[in-house]
């Protein structure tokens, strides 16, 4: 898909290639407008182009072909200290040999502002990510949380309008990355600056952007705000990279408006929604979440087509059951069940019936 | 005494340390014996030598073994007092004895260390020792005047003990005065302080100018591909692999004056043919030679600190709006001061005790102290020689405190 970007868009690339070697392209024809204040998270697999996107904006690559635009500006030629720019990097890159403290006075340093501006700005900073305390500290005596903070902090201290982040939390544990992702959101909604996130974390990805790009092969499959991306995949790849996803091999048996009948290979009828298919005839992959899929008649849809299936595997993970099923000959179809009071535990080997409501199913294209 | 921790017990109630102590026990005595054939080798070849090296630049037996009876009336009479006939009749009876023995030459030669041209003085003496009749004071100065001379009377004094500071001071160029003092020496004759002075500041020029070659080498070394840098590695690491009298040879080959620098320079025009620069056989050659002999040695420790360096400190100081340079000076290179330390004190320790190259291509005037050590160890004047090798070593540990107060050794970093 293509994005045509907007003139007025705070950050914009414009038919962006990059090659490293002159025979493969990392970036295929990139067109992607970010608006001023927004939230956008780069999203992909390694190898996918993310992280190239993220170092051509920074200025540590540059573009083979096309231009890159930071508030109406043309900024291929810019050297990438004279981009204003803030960046967080994966490790954090703090300084070894500052305190913290000199870590972020050295932006302002090299702005040629005085002490006692440095010295306020430093303080404010600090402040803002709870970390004034530490102000004489070295970053080898923080902890790999504290020195996101600072990292962070650093990026910020020189009011950059525009702020990268480059798998900032990729090394912190679960808990201490959630936490993270929250505070690093509500800073981007006090400060208003605009984000520009690389992860290949889908939650983290979900949980904090205003809109999402999911890359593969160089392109972006999707562009879309994190509930239409996860409810509405347009492709397969995007389907199925963002959260766990059922797939079903078939043909388009009838074509409808909103709805289409689909022949697995197996030979059963479901439902779907038509997205990425031609019409009558074509093959097709569809789609299900774990958590559409009904098995109690009473809570099917009226008239929607139902399929056998047979109970491989009851997994209970506490707040949810995870069962894993045996449908049109896979053993990989899993459904995910609330633990609500009075919610049935599938056991091995039990035969049930299977079926969603056609909106929940969709027809991608086949892989 | 009290013990706080003596609530701390194992569960069949040992005491926690004396259990944690014999559970280690087994452990440390396995690492002993491990390193034990090492430590051994280490005392044998090292320990030993150096404190028998420093030994022998206190001690030299030469004068008071052949003279016992001299020393002991020195012993008797303390410094300052009269030299009485008794003296005389001690030396002239020790003389004979030395004519006996076939030592007056060893005997010569320990004081002609301090007073010099006392060699033949001791041999003629001794020849006609036994003929002298007393008052041997008389018949000594009248063989000759210089047996009167106060100077040779406190070196004898000094030389009558197997142990003296008499070799220090000469390597400090001290000389005995007429009075038997010890003084300055005469300008022309200063050459062991000159000597070291200049082997600290050729040391200092070849540190600095590995320095500023290795550098760049240590970077790029650090920054390219490993397939590419192995490459290069290799050819940093050609000199460690070839003889050092070939290396040096082909300095030679290079350097002299209808050499391939030289030819190169006159068919290029830039100098006239008999303008031939000398950089072989002075301090030119010695400083070119010895930069490139030990520039390894400040390559792989600068390399090793680079590898570790990791490029997003300097992409994060360019993002936060630093140029080129000031990431550099403000970044990248505090990062390295480590390896520099490492690579300037082991290229300047190795300096400083360099001792073929210089004498291959140092000429007269490229010459360091090792050379003059060696040049005394040929001349089997050892304590001399300990003496001054002593002094090196004591210059180098204040180097090395120094550099602790300074830098820090925990900062170092060899690779």
């Amino acid at each position: 898909m293509t994005v045509e970007p907007r003139s007025d868009a705070f950050v914009a690339f414009e038919h962006v290639q990059k090659s490293y070697d002159g025979i493969s392209l990392v970036v295929k024809d990139l067109n992607l407008a970010i608006g001023k204040g927004e939230f956008l998270t780069m999203l992909g697999p390694s190898g996918s182009g993310k992280t190239t996107c993220l170092m051509m904006l920074a200025g540590f690559e540059t573009a083979t072909h096309g231009e890159i635009r930071l508030d109406g500006r043309p900024i291929n030629q810019v050297p990438p200290h004279k981009r204003g720019i803030g960046m967080v990097f994966q490790n954090y890159a703090l300084f070894p040999h500052m305190t913290v403290g000199e870590n972020l006075s050295f932006p302002l340093e090299v702005r040629g502002m005085q002490k006692p501006e440095r010295e306020t700005k430093v303080k404010r900073a600090l402040d803002m990510v709870q970390m004034g305390a530490f102000i004489n500290r070295r970053p080898a005596q923080l902890s790999g949380g504290q020195q996101q903070r600072i990292a962070l902090a650093r990026a910020l201290v020189f009011d950059p309008k525009l702020v990268l982040m480059d798998e900032p939390l990729g090394a912190l544990d679960k808990q201490l990355r959630e936490h993270m992702q929250f505070e690093i959101k509500h800073l981007h909604e006090s400060l208003g600056i605009t984000v520009v996130y690389v992860t290949h974390d889908q939650g983290e990805a979900l949980t904090m952007s205003d809109r999402v790009a999911v890359f593969n092969d160089g392109k972006i499959q999707q562009l879309a705000p994190p509930a239409d991306l996860y409810e509405r995949p347009e492709n397969s790849f995007v389907a199925q990279f963002i959260g766990e996803n059922n797939k079903l091999q078939g043909t388009v048996e009838e074509m409808g408006a909103n709805k289409c009948i689909v022949r697995l290979d197996s030979g059963e009828l479901i439902d779907a929604t038509p997205v990425n298919v031609t019409g009558k005839g074509a093959k097709t992959l569809v789609s299900i979440r774990p958590e559409r899929v009904e098995f109690k008649p009473e809570m099917m849809p009226p008239g929607a087509h139902t399929i056998d299936a047979e109970v491989m595997e009851f997994i209970y993970m506490g707040d949810l059951f995870r069962t894993r099923l045996k449908v049109a000959g896979s053993e990989e179809f899993v459904i995910k069940s609330r633990n609500t009071a009075g919610q049935r535990m599938l056991k091995p080997g039990e035969k049930i019936k299977i079926g969603w409501a056609p909106q929940d199913a969709r027809a991608l294209d086949p892989m | 005494m009290t013990d706080t921790t003596s609530g701390l017990t194992t569960s069949d109630g040992r005491p926690l340390k004396a259990a944690l102590l014999a559970a280690q026990s087994k452990a440390r005595r396995r690492a002993f014996l491990l390193v034990a054939p090492l430590l051994l080798f280490v005392i044998l070849t090292f320990i030993l030598p150096i404190a028998y090296m420093l030994q022998r630049s206190f001690e030299n037996d030469g004068f008071s073994d052949s003279a016992p009876q001299l020393a002991a009336w020195f012993a008797e009479h303390p410094d300052g007092s009269e030299i009485t006939e008794g003296a005389y009749a001690a030396l002239v009876a020790d003389l004979a004895t030395m004519q006996a023995n076939k030592t007056p030459g060893q005997a010569g030669t320990r004081i002609n260390y301090t007073v010099p041209g006392t060699i033949s003085l001791f041999k003629a003496a001794a020849r006609k020792a036994e003929d002298l009749t007393p008052p041997y004071k008389e018949a000594l100065i009248a063989l000759d005047a210089d047996w009167a001379a106060p100077k040779l009377w406190a070196a004898m004094r000094s030389a009558s003990t197997s142990y003296s500071a008499d070799f220090y001071r000469v390597a400090i160029d001290q000389k005995r005065g007429e009075a038997g003092d010890w003084a300055r020496g005469a300008e022309r004759e200063r050459i062991y302080i000159y000597l070291f002075v200049k082997t600290f500041i050729l040391s200092a020029i070849i540190t600095l100018s590995c320095l500023l070659l290795a550098f760049p080498i240590a970077h790029l070394l650090a920054t390219l591909p490993m397939a590419k840098s192995s490459l290069l590695m290799i050819l940093v690491l050609l000199p460690f692999w070839t003889s050092l009298l070939v290396r040096t040879t082909s300095w030679i080959v290079l350097l002299q004056q209808q050499g391939v620098v030289n030819n190169i320079l006159v068919a290029l025009g830039l100098i006239g043919d008999d303008g031939r620069l000398v950089m072989i056989n002075n301090q030119t050659g010695t400083i070119v030679a010895m930069t490139h002999v030990l520039l390894p040695f400040m390559v792989l420790p600068l390399y090793s600190v680079m590898k570790t360096i990791p490029p997003s400190y300097a992409r994060a100081a360019r993002s936060l709006g630093a140029t080129s340079w000031t990431t550099f000076r403000r970044v990248y290179l505090p990062q390295t001061l480590p390896g520099i330390a490492a690579g300037s004190l082991l290229v300047f320790i190795l300096a400083v005790g360099y001792y073929i190259t210089p004498a291959l291509v140092g000429g007269a005037d490229g010459q360091l102290i090792s050379n003059m050590i060696s040049f005394h160890m040929n001349k089997s004047n050892w304590s001399l020689a300990a003496a001054l090798a002593a002094i090196l070593l004591v210059a180098i540990l204040i180097l090395y405190w120094l550099y602790d107060r300074l830098v820090g050794i925990d900062r170092l970093k060899f690779g």
